[in-house]
Formats: structure tokens, sequence, C-alpha cells
């Protein structure tokens, strides 16, 4: 299971990497195995601003709809126009070309409200199906 | 003997099963109903057999008067249309008509392929994008383009044209009280000049009273202020009229019944919703779509299916489940079978006779047609009488008038709203118009109408 | 496999070319002539500027083209259905001949009342039937079709709240996690917010999280009785009176109708309305997909609201259309009079039925789904082991755990020459797959249904990757429904307009 060490996590399975005061939000490896193939992706507008934890976006695979939550607060500086040509980069590159958004943080303190990676492979290790 | 004439269980059945259930009786399984609501008497007449059933619903038919058993002139979204024999033979075939919605593409080909050949010829026909698998009928149509307009713009104000037909403008009024719509209802000329703040513009053409209208400018005037313009048409109109992909129409609904379908007192129809591509994420209903199976071969399955309610749930783009997908299959029989030369014919004869008969009317003493200009193949008759008198006084001479135009709802119109297709008889027309002639003027035709 | 005829224009190889690469310019049928005037009196700017390209082929090409596709659909008439929530009961043929009789089929809906007195008397004696069945007082025959009655009933609700003072503060649906997915949807339609309550080791409604999710701010509950798991609610009039104590009302979706005529009434345990799936209950065809039709029956205190007009029998035995009994009536929900052609079906099942033909049919469809479901249960999870009514829920989760999910032994069901059931479906139940035989299979289907579901256990038991692959004897094989959804084909273009 990958889980990179260099990012910050939400409990809803999204990451961020933060550089200066932008941070790359996507969903985790995890996220994309148990959705299984994507094959829709919708993104705030640019120009938009979103509170942490409220809706980001939808990632749909044929039979699910997921609600993508911002792991962060402030606006869209960048929305990935090459990962809503081909949803396939989110389960192919989750944490490279498959990544949502761009967001001009509002509150750089909110970053370390979010997991840790060990804390988030303990987190999936819990909620993990049995067996799945 | 079975109480059921469709059950196949013999009594030894029924002991095998209930012994390997391990119970001896079935009352044993229905400990989890309340015992004082346990069996109830209903008062239901007792059971009959097929020819006692098929003796009393022929009773029933008889008295009923079926269109064509006189002259006939009723139609708006419904109408008597020529069906060829083909297209009950084919479409109400078992395999077709007893099939569920396909869960299961593997072994629902015919069902799927046919709806995805509906959805391709109907696009074609209104030179659309997107068509889906099919709505209840028009006028819930209508409410869920609406609906889709909100979603789509986050407004909440849906103006719609008075001349659309009335069933739908009332049953867009009920879906309205669902999420606390605003319907605002003007004249089509006033249409443009009311798109400020509004989710859509709702348009007619031809419209309720047969009217042609120019919905290019209501297009124009939606899109200037970040509005929809959702276009009601019919299919035949479409074989001869701009379709409403060529006028700016957004989305596009009607009512598909005239496609094969029989009028059967109301239903059940075809809602057709039509939309442009990149609206079709909001689009309600199932979608077909075109892919492949393991071995490359072609096959169709049920698409873009995280709008619906069975993945989406309270967030779905509707709760539609059940849709008229038989009906779908009818009208793509019926569009095969008459092709482009057919259906073209089936829509003129109704404009030649349509026109012919409001000449002879409009030579007779009094009467006027329509007011509004150019017409399609219905047309609003108004004479010195009051309509509701005239229509009674038809009735009477065994004539199906027409609608009712002041009394079903369209504002300042009054007269019979006469509709003619490629079934309207010279004899029917002679008919309408010795009846008017007597009852309006009190004498026999001029001789110069004819 | 039937390869394109020559000149058709697509490279895949295909089950059946499209009517569109059958055609040739020219090639026309003559079912109607005549019309070429009409052009001419259309104003100029109006006409239709394109040539419509409609496929050109003869009535033997669509009559060959359509047997083929019949040929490659499953359906009640070719085999067992057993999908779950569905009742793919036996549609019996008299139904649809009656409904084709001209004094029926050839009515148009503005008819006036006096000309079709036989189609009023038949949807008057329908509408009785109907509210007897059920055990409530009122009914309208609108809806089209089940998702649309519970709109219907939300809007009825939405309304009565209304009238009584409380349209505002009254904003909240609850709906049990094992509902259809129409429910929550059809509540949000109108506006409500949806609470999910859980259910509980039984497969009931959990009442203690109903009575904590019960506030002045309830609209009411959405309640499938018997539920999608094919459970009668154990504590049915607890659950009922709960949600009248907190001033709400009890939706019943009428969807598992089929358990339950003439053996308990929705309306004597406590509920205020219920729709019927006539397309399920009373044997309507379904078509792949619909017309359904959905009359919703209420108790009187919601018969003001319904939507109009009813039939009513006047002193002298005539019928008239009416809406005098729903004086704050919430207005048409479609138009004219609902699925006639579909009601005219239902109505000639019931009176072939009759009272004593109804109460076995229920009494067989409880038989047989406990019959099936005791065959199983030893080698596949029952979800919830206590009688069912007409339809169970097995769970395939063990089977998964060696190799082969729901959908395998689904697929695997297709190359055993059955429809396979529901599956995935209540989403409460891991690997679900939801069974409902009905009333009208022989034991003998039965048998061989069971049978073949023991098979496909042995083979998850012994070998399961192969199942991954199945079906391999169904017209085709597993279809892509990711590049499907990915890049949506939605219409044939012609091959010069990409």
């Amino acid at each position: 299971m990958s889980v990179p060490d260099d990012l910050r996590y939400s409990k809803e399975h999204e990451w961020v990497r933060v550089n200066g005061d932008v941070a790359t939000v996507g969903i985790t490896h995890f996220a994309q195995e148990q959705l299984g193939d994507v094959v829709f992706v919708e993104l705030p507008d640019q120009g938009a601003s979103v509170r942490q934890f409220s809706s980001l976006g939808v990632v749909e695979s044929v039979k699910a709809a997921s609600d993508v939550y911002a792991p962060v607060s402030g606006e869209i500086v960048e929305r990935n126009a090459q990962v809503v040509e081909k949803p396939e980069l989110v389960n192919q590159e989750p944490y490279g070309n498959g990544w949502l958004v761009k967001v001009r943080l509002t509150d750089t303190a909110e970053v370390g409200t979010l997991l840790s990676p060990a804390d988030y492979r303990a987190h999936i290790g819990e909620t993990a199906p049995s067996g799945a | 003997m079975n109480r059921n004439p469709y059950s196949p269980h013999t009594e030894a059945d029924r002991r095998e099963m209930l012994a390997a259930i391990g119970v001896s009786s079935v009352d044993d399984l229905l400990g989890a109903i309340p015992a004082d609501a346990r069996r109830p008497a209903l008062g239901l007449p007792a059971g009959m057999s097929e020819a006692e059933v098929q003796s009393h619903l022929a009773s029933l038919a008889a008295r009923d008067r079926p269109a064509g058993a006189g002259p006939f002139f009723l139609g708006g979204p419904v109408q008597r249309r020529y069906i060829p024999a083909a297209v009950p033979a084919l479409a109400y075939r078992g395999e077709f008509l007893t099939a569920y919605t396909p869960y299961q593409p593997e072994i629902s080909q015919g069902t799927l392929q046919s709806v995805f050949e509906y959805q391709s010829l109907m696009s074609e026909l209104l030179a659309m994008d997107v068509v889906n698998s099919s709505m209840y009928e028009g006028a819930s149509a209508v409410a869920e383009a609406a609906l889709m307009a909100v979603r789509l713009t986050g407004r909440k104000r849906v103006v719609v044209a008075t001349e659309v037909y009335y069933q739908y403008r009332e049953t867009l009024r009920t879906y309205a009280r669902g999420p606390e719509l605003e319907i605002v209802e003007v004249a089509t000329r006033d249409l443009a000049p009311s798109a400020a703040g509004a989710a859509c513009l709702i348009v007619q053409h031809p419209d309720a009273l047969g009217t042609l209208v120019d919905v290019r400018p209501v297009a124009d005037a939606a899109h200037a202020a970040g509005a929809l313009c959702v276009q009601v048409t019919e299919p035949h109109a479409c074989a001869l009229l701009e379709p409403p992909g060529k006028l700016g129409a957004d989305i596009v609904v009607g009512e598909g019944q005239p496609l094969g379908i029989p009028m059967s007192f109301g239903g059940p129809y075809l809602g057709i919703i039509a939309c442009r591509d990149a609206l079709v994420r909001q689009l309600p209903g199932r979608i077909v779509g075109e892919t492949r199976d393991a071995n490359g071969t072609r096959g169709f399955v049920n698409t873009l299916q995280t709008r619906e309610q069975h993945i989406r749930r309270e967030k779905a783009t509707s709760n539609i489940c059940t849709n008229e997908a038989i009906a779908a299959i009818v009208a793509s029989v019926y569009l095969a079978l008459m092709g482009p030369r057919g259906l073209r014919a089936a829509a003129g004869l109704g404009v030649e006779r349509a026109h012919r008969l409001a000449e002879r009317l409009s030579a007779l003493e009094g009467c006027r047609i329509g007011d509004e200009g150019p017409f399609f193949d219905r047309f609003l008759l108004a004479t010195p009488l009051d309509e509701r008198t005239l229509h009674d006084a038809l009735e009477l001479d065994g004539i199906e008038a027409g609608g009712v135009a002041g009394a079903d709802g369209y504002p300042g119109r009054s007269g019979l709203v006469v509709q003619c297709t490629e079934m309207t008889t010279e004899a029917e027309m002679d008919a309408l118009v010795r009846g008017v002639t007597r009852i309006v003027t009190g004498s026999g035709e001029k001789a110069a109408a004819g | 496999m039937r390869l394109p005829a020559s000149g058709a224009t697509t490279a895949a190889p295909v089950l059946e070319p499209l009517l569109f690469e059958l055609e040739r310019e020219g090639r026309a049928g003559r079912h109607v002539r005549g019309g070429e005037n009409a052009d001419a009196l259309i104003p100029a700017g109006f006409r239709r500027g394109e040539p419509l390209r409609l496929p050109q082929v003869t009535e033997s090409q669509v009559v060959r083209h359509y047997m083929h596709l019949s040929e490659v659909n499953y359906s009640v008439d070719t085999g067992m259905y057993p999908l779950g929530s569905c009742t793919m009961k036996y549609n019996p043929k008299v139904n649809d001949r009656v409904a084709a009789l001209p004094g029926l089929a050839d009515l148009h809906p503005r008819q006036d009342d006096a000309s079709v007195q036989g189609a009023l008397a038949l949807l008057w004696e329908l509408e009785r039937m109907l509210v007897k069945i059920t055990g409530m007082d009122a009914a309208t025959l609108q809806p089209a079709a089940g998702a649309h009655a519970e709109f219907t009933a939300m809007l009825v609700f939405k309304a009565y709240h209304a009238w009584r003072g409380e349209g505002a503060t009254r904003r909240r649906m609850i709906v049990p996690d094992s509902a259809h997915g129409t429910n929550p949807a059809s509540a949000a339609m109108c506006g409500f917010e949806v609470t999910t309550v859980k259910s509980d080791a039984r497969g009931n409604i959990d009442l203690d999280a109903l009575t904590a999710a019960l506030g002045p701010d309830v609209v009411g509950l959405m309640l499938t009785n018997p539920n999608t798991l094919g459970l009668f609610e154990e504590r049915v009039r607890a659950v009922c009176d709960a949600v009248h104590a907190a001033g709400g009302l009890v939706y019943g979706d009428g969807a598992n109708m089929n358990a339950l005529l003439g053996l308990t009434r929705p309306g004597d345990l406590g509920l205020d309305c219920i729709h019927i799936n006539v397309h399920k209950t009373f044997s309507t065809p379904h078509g792949g997909g619909g017309p359904g039709a959905g009359p919703l029956c209420v108790k009187e205190r919601l018969r003001p609201f319904l939507p109009g007009p009813g039939v009513v029998r006047e002193a002298d035995g005539t019928f008239r259309r009416s809406s005098d009994d729903r004086p704050r009536s919430i207005g048409r929900v479609r138009s004219f009079f609902g699925s006639f052609g579909v009601l005219v079906r239902a109505y000639a099942y019931m009176r072939t039925l009759g009272e004593e033909g109804m109460v076995e049919t229920s009494e067989d469809a409880i038989l047989a789904a406990n019959y099936l479901a005791a065959r199983l249960k030893g080698r596949y999870a029952l979800a919830y082991d206590r009688p069912c009514m007409h339809e169970f829920v097995l769970s395939a989760a063990a089977q998964k755990k060696k190799g082969a999910a729901a959908l395998d032994i689904a697929k695997a069901l297709i190359d055993e020459g059955f429809h396979p059931s529901s599956v995935y479906f209540p989403l409460i139940v891991p690997e679900a797959m939801m069974i409902e035989p009905t009333e009208t299979e022989p034991k003998e289907t039965l048998d061989a249904f069971a049978d073949a579901l023991l098979r496909i256990a042995d083979r998850v038991e012994s070998d399961p990757a192969p199942l991954h692959d199945a079906p391999l004897t169904a017209p085709l094989r597993r279809l892509d429904e990711v590049t499907a959804a990915r890049h949506p084909v939605l219409r044939w273009k012609p091959p010069s307009r990409p």
C-alpha cells in the first residue's frame, strides 16, 4: 500500500503536498483502489474558494460517485485539466499526474491538523474492509 | 385445482416445499404479521376464466366510442396517427415486452441496441447531441427539463410560455412545489424580455395552438441572460421544420406518442428529452452507450449511471427508475419503417389537410383562423359562438371537434383547436365544415368555400 | 456471431448491424404517401434546412433486424427471471389482447366522458379494488411508475403539513438504510433533507435509531414492508405509532406488495398511504425498463391533496372525471389519466385472479422464496435467518474471500441458462444476492435454479478463477463499462460527421 512519506493526509483519503503557500491535492492510492476504475472527475473552477472538509469535487467509477473533500481551505489556483480529460490518471498516478487541484492556503496551520503518513497508514488499516 | 390459474404448483409440490422449509403450512411463515391484521376479507369479486375476462373487457370497450368512429379532430400532444402493421408485430414480441431493465447486458442486447438506435434516430430527428432512453411522457419531461436547468444555473425562476400545452404547464407547477421554484407564465412574445434571472425559458414550437414560433430570438435572449432555452416540440413537425438543435435549444422535450404508440386514453406514452453534449451529466434517466465485450465485439450498456438514483440516491439528477423503454423501441421501429420519406409524408399530409380545412372554414361567415401567423398541422378556429357551445353542438353531431382553447387555459384565446394528421379524411373535413356551417351560420356552406 | 452485411460501415465485429448500417439510398416502404405540397405551406425560414437522415431500409430488413435483436434478449417469456424486488412473474397474454381492443386502445384522453364510459367504469372498478387490497380509502391512478408515485406522495405530504401550518418546519424525511434508491431521491426532489436510519440485527428498522431521528421537523418515514431483505417489519405498528406520535406520516413503498395480497393490508398496519407497482404485483409486462404504473392509495385525511381528476360514479350509474373530492389537490403529475394501457392489463389480471386467486398468489410467492432459501442457505450465507416473505437475500461474502464475488456468481448463472438475481442490493448486505422467484415458476424450475447455484458454489470451492470469465455462452462476453463511461458514445453518427 503506497503512502508516501512526504505528504499529509485527511481521514477522507485526500493527500496534500505543500509548496510555499500552495498545496497540491489528490486522492490516495488506497482511495483509488477502493473506488475502482475512475471514469469521471469533476473539479471546481479556478478562482473558487474552498473551506477545509467541505466538498471539493466528485470522483466517479462506473458504479459509485464519491465526494472529494478539501483537506485545506483556500483559493483554487489551478485545476488539473489533464485528469478531467483522462480520469484514468487518478488510478495510474494518484500522487503524480493524477493530482486534482492546487489551492493557495488561507491558513497554513490547517496542514498541521492533517494526518501524518504513519497516522494515515493506521487509519486505513482500521477502515480497510477485511478480505477486500 | 389452483385458485390462481397461473400457479404451477400441485398440492404435492406444495407439501414437498413446506417439508423442505420445515413448516406445516404457509401460515407458519407469517408470524411477523400482527395476528389481528392477518388474512382480512378483501371483498373482491371471484375469479374469472380467460374467456370470461375477454368478454367482460370487450363489453366495457363496447361502451366507448373509439377515435375514427366519427369525424375526429382532437390532437395536441396525443395524435391519431397511422401505425404500420410491423410496429406491434415486432416491438411487442415477448422477448422485448417481458424483459426487465437491462441490468445484465450480456443477455439484454436486444433491448439495449434497440434503445441505442432510438437515441440515434431521435438525435437525428431533433438535431441534438444526446437523447436519453425515455421519460414517462411529455409533461413530466418538461418538468424534468426545468429541474435540469435549475441545477445547471443555480437559479430557481422558470419562465414558460402560455402557448405551451396547458397539461405541461400544470404538471410543471406541480413539480415546482417540490424544490419551491418560481414559475412565471408569459405570452411567447414576452419570453425574451423575461430572461433576466431565469434558469430557463420554455418555448413550444409549433405551439399548443399550432402556430409556428421563431425560437432563435428566445434562445438568444436566454443565452445572453445566462439562462437555458428549453424547446417543446413534436416529432412529426421536426421532419419538416428546422429542428430544435438548429434553433439554439439547449434542452428539447416532447411527447413521442405519435410515433406508433396507441392513444390508449392517456398512456403509456414516451417522454422525449434531449440536450447538448455539455449538459449530459445533468440529464435525468437512463442512457445507453456503445462499447465492446471481452472478445472485442460491439455491444451496448447502460452508461453514465452515477447520475441515477440507484447510485447517487438523494443526490441523483432525478428519482426516475422505471421509464418507457418499450415505447422507445416502438418509436425506433416506427421511424425505421417510415424512413425519411414516410415520416415527411405523414407530417406533410397533416399540414396540407389542416391548411385546406382552415381555408374552407375561414370562408364561412364569422369564422376566423388563428391570429398569430403561420401554423403547422393544427389551428385555432374562432367563431361568433362561445367555444363550449360550438364544441358541444358538434359533439351532438358526432364530431370530436378538438380542444376548447379558452377553458383549457390559453389566456386571451377562445375557440376550437383543430388537429389534422394523415388519418384525417376528406369526409371528416366535409362533416366539420357542414357542422360549423349549420351551427354558426344556420345555413349551408358558401359556394366559394370548397 | 453475425458479421455486418457487406457495405456496413463498422469495423468491429457486431451481433447485429445498426439500422443505419443496413441502409441504401432509395430504399423505402410505402406505409404512408403524399404530403409533397406541405413545404410550400411552410414559410421558408421555418423549413428544415438539412435532409432528414433516417435510415432507408425495406420492411423486410426492419423485420429481420428486430427479430435478430429479439433473439439476443432474455425475458420472462424465455426463462426464469429471479430479480429481487422486481417481481418478474409470468405476464398473461390475454391482458395484452384486451388492452389492444379498439374501444380501449384508440381512445383519445380528451374525449368527452360520454364517449368513454367503459374506460371510466374500468378505472373506477380498479380504484375500488386497489383501495380494498391496501386497506386505504382513496387512490390516484395518475403516477406513471413507483418512483413517480413516491414523488407524488412526497408532494401530498408537503401539502398536508403546509395546510396544517407546519410546512416551514417539517423538512426532514426518514429513510431506512435498506430502502430503494428512489426513496431518498424522491424525497430530495421535494426539497426534503434525508435522514437514514439503520436496520437492526433481525433486519427490522432499528426502533431506537428511529426514535432518536424523530422530531418536530420530520415529514415522515418511507417504509418498504416487507423490506428489501424480504423481511416483514416485525414491529410495524410500533414504527408507525412512533412516526405518528411525532406528527409525521408513514409512506408505504409498495414494491413488495406481491407478498401481502389478502394476507394483510398496509392500511391495517398503520401506514398512511402506499403505492402499487402494477408492473410487478399485477403482472403487466415491464418492456425492458417500462412502462409501469404506480397508483397511489391513501387514507381519508390525505384524499383532499391527491392529483386530480379521479372517476366518480353518479346515482344513475354513469361515470365522470372529477376533482370535487380533492379540493386541496397538489395538481396533476403528468398529462391525462395515467398509464391507462398498463392499468387495463392489471385490471384484467385482477379480475382473472379474484380474491381467492390473489391470496394464493402471495402464499405461493412466499412458499417459493422460503423453499429456495432452505435449499441454498447451507452453501450461501442467508443475510438474516428468519422466515422471509416473497424474496430473500444471500451474501456471497464467503465466496468472495475464496475468489468469486457476487458479480461472478451472477455471470455464471447466465451460463447455467438463468437470468441472475439482483446483486449488490440492498446496500447493507455485503456481496448481496437478492432472489425473488415469484409464484409462477414451477417447482422443477426452482430446483433447477437451486441446483445451478449449488454447482456454482462447488466451482467456487474447487476452482473459482474461470468464473471471472463468465458468461461464455451468452450472446456477448462481459462488456467494457469503464470505456463506455470514460468515452461515452451515445448515438450513431455518420462516418463523415465524427
